[in-house]
């Protein structure tokens, strides 16, 4: 409800209050910057809402609403409907939620939008848990995680969203990474490309949360990918492509022990997720080779 | 003059067109659902130029209709019932951020048990969320009371948005004849729409409702209160522009035969045509009793209700929701608000809950009971004005023991 008069290089300003060693801090600040200033952004409630602001300040210089929490894919559509009821086709519309805002609270609407095909861009940074209310798991938690409300380790596996992305058929759908800054960019240009919904998955490691050292943020988002803990993937125009695709997968123990959240997991909880990752990342290429 | 026939969800149609809304996204439920399907109707045939979203769900609706209006047109959405209580969230948001967008209720009673009929507990529930609100009598007031409440709710100075209520039925499925008003008129009367103090515009960024610390949230709601207050005043002039450019008078609250009447009923909704009818019937009989009507039930209409019944003896309100565990119904209870210090004794009625029809034998009782308590008749009144003698023993299941 306040306008923005503070100067900032890009579109968001500099020192927001994100925890030191924060993985969405970086993705944000890529999104926009490939976005451009004809953006118009929904924040939930959530880490990101760290950047809509407090009070009088925001952190952004493009317009955009903090709207509810199981609503940014509705209110990305009502946005881009009510833009091209005015003749403007070239505004881009951006959601950006974390993955409680959209696998758990936010799905019915996220689905609503992709099965209506509507032209918007969704972001999911994925920091694996409900940090913002204090850790506590979500539905993208991964088996063995310790949170706030799984203490002795998540029980069950993620959801697979990029995988209900695609069983929309929506045109694009990826995952990406903060480690790979390059590829993300890219995928973030695609998105903006894409006549239709697009959905983009990007893996954000949260110290906070996870529990280790700020300063690896980039290396423990890294180890999730070489490890085949996070799999760099697009689903374009109804093909799969594994991004990167890795000849070995790097054993998952030395990613697992580097965070405090999976402390609790003994020798053999770590082989049967060594077990189970390698078994995903057999199905993802067979999938792929599907194509 | 055109004249239609239509019913209560085709009159709130007619009143979207005519008010050019660009956007519609709307989520079927009965009794509302003919809203739905006819606003598809007129944009699949090129009669309304709008973008329509088929969405998943009602608090989808809301979202999409808030979000597209932020952007600077007029949205329509509408629903009912259970409908609305899911888009609640949204309702208190869309208020919050000063969307002024104009929904039809199609009142219908909230779940448990399951009703598809008429009662008020749905707008009832979402009263104090910084929404204004109208309730109709027949088909004419739905397409009269919904395009004064584009003008209101758009007014500069009061930016909030608009509920019409429509009994589920009653009036949604009722076919009356309509006077339907020449869209260069209406034009002139609402005007274009113009987005004031919230939009979405990348030539002029600004980021709404971001968190607001304890320091500035009570001034946020001060000036949402301060709008409701204002629209008393906005209703009085948009009501009398109406008249003078369509004809046809409005008020906020309408006094039937009340000047000498020793009982007074307030109702609200379809059930105060009955209870005109009854006012009547029963003056060709000697007796005086009158109908005070809410139009206007957000913001509450306390000064006009309190000016026009404060030399009565008897009063009785009649609510169409339960109230439970509240010493009455809100009508009722906000009429002892209005009243209050004053000599009257407020008798409260609770009826025509899910569906029941409030017929003139109900209405009738009402006013007898009043007339005995004004000839000083010591008695407790029919709280429950229609409740069957063996309310306890029906599906026992239920049964509070």
């Amino acid at each position: 409800m306040y306008k923005i008069n503070a100067e900032s290089k890009g579109l968001v300003s500099h020192g927001v209050s994100a925890c030191a060693g924060c993985a969405l801090e970086l993705i944000f600040r890529n999104v926009l910057d490939v976005l451009g200033e004809d953006t118009i952004i929904v924040i939930p409630p959530g880490c990101s809402a760290l950047f809509s602001g407090y009070g009088k300040e925001t952190a952004v210089k493009i317009p955009g609403a903090q709207m509810t929490l199981e609503a940014t894919a509705a209110c990305c559509t009502g946005i881009k409907r009510g833009l091209l009821a005015q003749g403007n086709t070239h505004t881009t519309v951006l959601g950006f939620a974390g993955d409680g805002g959209t696998v758990d609270i936010g799905l019915q609407s996220l689905s609503g939008m992709m099965e209506r095909m509507e032209k918007v861009i969704y972001v999911c940074y994925d920091n694996e848990a409900y940090m913002n209310t204090g850790i506590q798991g979500s539905s993208s938690t991964p088996l063995g995680a310790s949170t706030t409300t799984t203490p002795a380790g998540k029980p069950t596996k993620r959801k697979d969203l990029v995988g209900i992305a695609a069983a929309h058929d929506i045109p694009y759908a990826a995952t990406a990474s903060v480690a790979y800054l390059t590829d993300l960019r890219k995928k973030v240009k695609k998105a903006k490309e894409t006549d239709g919904p697009s959905l983009l998955h990007i893996h954000a490691p949260c110290p906070t949360g996870w529990r280790y050292d700020p300063a690896k943020t980039i290396e423990i988002a890294r180890a999730a990918v070489e490890t085949g803990c996070w799999i760099l993937c697009e689903f374009e125009n109804g093909k799969w492509v594994i991004n990167k695709p890795l000849k070995e997968l790097k054993p998952v123990g030395a990613y697992l022990k580097a965070q405090g959240r999976f402390n609790n997991l003994k020798e053999h909880d770590i082989a049967q997720l060594q077990i189970q990752v390698r078994d995903h990342y057999a199905r993802f290429i067979e999938k792929a080779k599907l194509n | 003059m055109t004249y239609k026939m239509l019913d209560g969800n085709g009159a709130a149609v007619e009143a979207m067109k005519l008010a050019r809304v660009k956007v519609v996204s709307a989520y079927p439920i009965t009794p509302q659902s003919s809203i739905a399907e006819k606003l598809s109707e007129l944009v699949a045939k090129g009669e309304l130029d709008a973008e329509y979203i088929r969405v998943e769900s009602e608090h989808t609706a809301m979202s999409a209709a808030a979000a597209a209006q932020l952007t600077g047109v007029r949205a329509a959405t509408a629903t009912s019932s259970v409908g609305l209580a899911l888009m609640s969230e949204v309702v208190g948001l869309a208020a919050g951020c000063r969307v002024p967008i104009v929904m039809p209720v199609v009142n219908r009673a909230l779940v448990a048990p399951w009703s598809l009929w008429c009662d008020h507990s749905d707008a009832m529930s979402v009263r104090d969320s910084g929404w204004l609100q109208f309730y109709c009598q027949n088909v004419q007031d739905v397409l009269d009371l919904m395009i004064m409440a584009y003008k209101i709710a758009e007014h500069e100075k009061v930016l909030l948005p608009a509920m019409v209520c429509l009994d589920g039925f009653f009036l949604s499925h009722s076919m009356q004849k309509v006077e339907v008003y020449d869209q260069k008129l209406v034009d002139q009367f609402i005007g274009e729409y113009i987005p004031k103090n919230t939009y979405l515009n990348t030539e002029d960024p600004m980021f709404i409702c971001d968190l607001t610390p304890p320091e500035d949230f009570t001034e946020l709601k001060y000036q949402q209160k301060v709008a409701m207050d204002n629209a008393v005043d906005v209703i009085a002039e948009v009501q009398d522009e109406f008249y003078r450019i369509f004809g046809r008078k409005s008020s906020i609250i309408e006094e039937y035969m009340t000047e000498d009447a020793d009982a007074v009923l307030v109702a609200l909704g379809s059930m105060s045509g009955t209870a005109k009818h009854v006012a009547n019937e029963m003056r060709k009989r000697g007796l005086r009793v009158g109908v005070l009507k809410i139009v206007v039930y957000r913001p509450f209409p306390f000064k006009q209700i309190r000016e026009a019944l404060k030399a009565k003896k008897v009063v009785g309100v009649f609510d169409r929701s339960a109230g439970l565990g509240a010493q009455g119904g809100p009508v009722w209870t906000e009429v002892c608000a209005a009243l209050r210090g004053l000599d009257i004794d407020i008798r409260g009625y609770v009826g025509g809950l899910g569906g029941r029809d409030v017929p003139e034998t109900t209405i009738e009782k009402i006013f007898n009971e009043l007339l005995d308590i004004y000839k000083g008749k010591r008695i407790l009144h029919t709280n429950w004005i229609d409740v069957k003698d063996n309310a306890m023993e029906i599906r026992e299941v239920l049964k509070v023991v």
